[in-house]
């Protein structure tokens, strides 16, 4: 396959297609051997195996923080993979947006809902076939269509870094302006969706916490005084005091 | 080899800055506000104003034992103070001290990305420490942590964008050989968030909400005993040097100074630093605590509209200069 074809995996792939459009992406006249691997690619592969474990390890521990914990792991290795690509930028986004910001919300909302420290015994999902036949599926997918589109393409290490940010900026805002547009209409309707839901929410359960709490402050003078007013209407009583 | 032996001694004088510049500043510390509360402060260790206060703390922190408690996640407890203090070290190595590439430990081309990725890093630390510590107020700490982490991180890259786009790259060395004295009326809104959202970050008064000590004992690090605590600590204090560094770099334009600015450029990012560094502890002492919702409040109806307002106002200077 060539060049030219590589567009097909945009959304799946994008970092991917910037490298391949960058300048200094070669296609392979020249012999490449996968027999005689430089030291680079030998890297790649052994954090393609860390990243790979970390990632096997996230989905089947049973305690809940050490999943996320491992998920650090995960990205941070993805990252060290782009950067071995040269594409520094893209890199340090992942960084950026995945294990400082997705993981943090994610150890948030365990906390503050239930994170056991030790097992726990009902992490495990009753679909867990069906889970493992959709991720095997979709696994197989994507590096089908990733090996097909670039296995012709090379990236010459020794040259200007092909996925700089001067680089990545250029093909994002040249060529793939429509896809870049499209995708923040996609965010700013998503953020939009939230606020709707959050404040549907609200409204539907702001009324009885603001009741009960209201009886829970006044029952001890409720209990005290033989007021009948009091008793009839504590929440009047404590909006007065 | 020569090559080798340059990256062996940048490493060497990296190291060096990030294990004495925070001792300098913890001991500022001490006696900036000793003497803003009419005290004396250390007076003894060392002799001379007790110059040496920290050294002491630092062999008294290493004789205490090391305790893990009983019910705590035993691994993530031990593996929390390395994760909070290193990404600090990763993000000295980017910032630049004086013009040209001696004076600065690494090149970075995404620079302004990397050192906040790296930063926002630093934040699982405290994150592992709450949660592992099977204490009821250091689980408090770390979600008041998380917390805080939602409301400063926006504002805080808006406005290093803002730069970004000022000086037309995200390099640190870049953005500093394109300043011109006229940046700091231009991004002195976008100075400020930044500031102060990095105060946020660095969980210093007046948004020590994680830590607070009147209310939650010492959150995230409660536990922690001897040398993993210093460790926090010192991830605290090597954390202002970043953030002063970072906002001296950004925009105060670093080494550039009304003169020499050549030979002597590393003199001005030391004094600019230091003088951020110092308004740091002045708010220590002068300012009371936010609550956590106070600080949402802060940063999504103050710092987020600034930042904001201040990207548009850079992004029409830049349009109408070019």
């Amino acid at each position: 396959m060539t060049f030219a074809q590589a567009p097909h995996v945009t959304l799946a792939q994008a970092p991917h297609v910037t490298l391949a459009q960058a300048p200094h992406v070669t296609l392979a006249q020249a012999p490449h051997g996968f027999l005689s691997p430089t030291g680079v690619e030998i890297a790649f592969l052994l954090v393609g195996l860390v990243t790979f474990g970390a990632a096997l390890v996230t989905v089947t521990t049973r305690q809940l923080v050490h999943a996320a914990l491992w998920l650090v792991v995960t990205l941070g290795g993805l990252a060290v993979e782009y950067l071995l690509l040269t594409a520094e930028f893209i890199a340090w986004v992942q960084v950026l947006i995945y294990v400082g910001s997705v993981v943090v919300l994610l150890l948030f909302g365990l906390m503050l809902t239930r994170a056991p420290i030790g097992r726990s015994p009902d992490a495990d999902s009753g679909n867990r076939w069906a889970a493992l036949i959709v991720a095997v599926a979709a696994a197989a997918a994507l590096v089908w269509v990733v090996v097909d589109a670039f296995r012709t393409t090379w990236i010459d290490l020794d040259g200007p870094a092909a996925g700089s940010t001067e680089a990545t900026g250029a093909s994002l805002f040249q060529n793939w302006v429509l896809p870049f547009e499209a995708l923040s209409v996609l965010l700013l309707a998503a953020l939009v969706g939230a606020i709707v839901l959050s404040r549907k929410a609200k409204e539907e359960s702001s009324s009885p916490p603001v009741n009960a709490r209201g009886v829970t402050k006044s029952s001890r003078p409720v209990t005290e005084s033989s007021d009948p007013q009091v008793r009839a209407n504590p929440a009047e009583q404590e909006g007065t005091r | 080899m020569n090559d080798a032996l340059d990256v062996a001694l940048r490493l060497l004088i990296v190291f060096g800055v990030f294990l004495t510049f925070p001792l300098i500043i913890g001991q500022t510390e001490h006696k900036v506000m000793a003497h803003m509360q009419g005290r004396l402060g250390p007076m003894y260790a060392g002799g001379f104003h007790g110059w040496a206060q920290l050294i002491a703390d630092g062999v008294k922190f290493a004789q205490k034992e090391d305790v893990v408690p009983a019910g705590a996640d035993r691994r993530i407890f031990q593996l929390a103070p390395a994760v909070a203090l290193l990404p600090y070290l990763l993000v000295l190595l980017a910032v630049p001290i004086g013009p040209g590439e001696g004076a600065v430990g690494q090149v970075v081309d995404a620079g302004v990305f990397f050192v906040l990725a790296v930063m926002g890093v630093g934040v699982l630390g405290s994150l592992m420490a709450g949660w592992a510590s099977a204490n009821k107020f250091s689980l408090l700490g770390g979600l008041r942590t998380a917390a805080q982490l939602l409301a400063y991180e926006l504002p805080m890259l808006l406005t290093a964008a803002s730069v970004a786009m000022a000086a037309g790259t995200v390099s640190l060395p870049g953005i500093l050989d394109a300043f011109e004295w006229w940046w700091l009326p231009w991004q002195i809104v976008g100075a400020i968030v930044f500031f102060v959202a990095g105060l946020a970050e660095l969980q210093r008064p007046p948004f020590d909400m994680p830590v607070a000590d009147s209310e939650i004992i010492f959150g995230a690090y409660t536990e922690y005993t001897g040398l993993r605590f210093a460790l926090f600590l010192l991830a605290e204090y090597a954390g202002i040097v970043v953030l002063c560094g970072l906002t001296t770099v950004l925009f105060l334009g670093g080494w550039h100074g009304p003169w020499g600015a050549d030979g002597l450029g590393w003199v001005w990012t030391l004094l600019k630093t230091a003088v951020l560094a110092f308004i740091v502890i002045w708010l220590r002492v002068t300012y009371p605590r936010l609550r956590e919702d106070q600080l949402q409040k802060l940063s999504w109806t103050l710092l987020v509209p600034l930042s904001l307002a201040q990207i548009a106002l850079t992004g029409i200077v830049k349009v109408v200069i070019s």
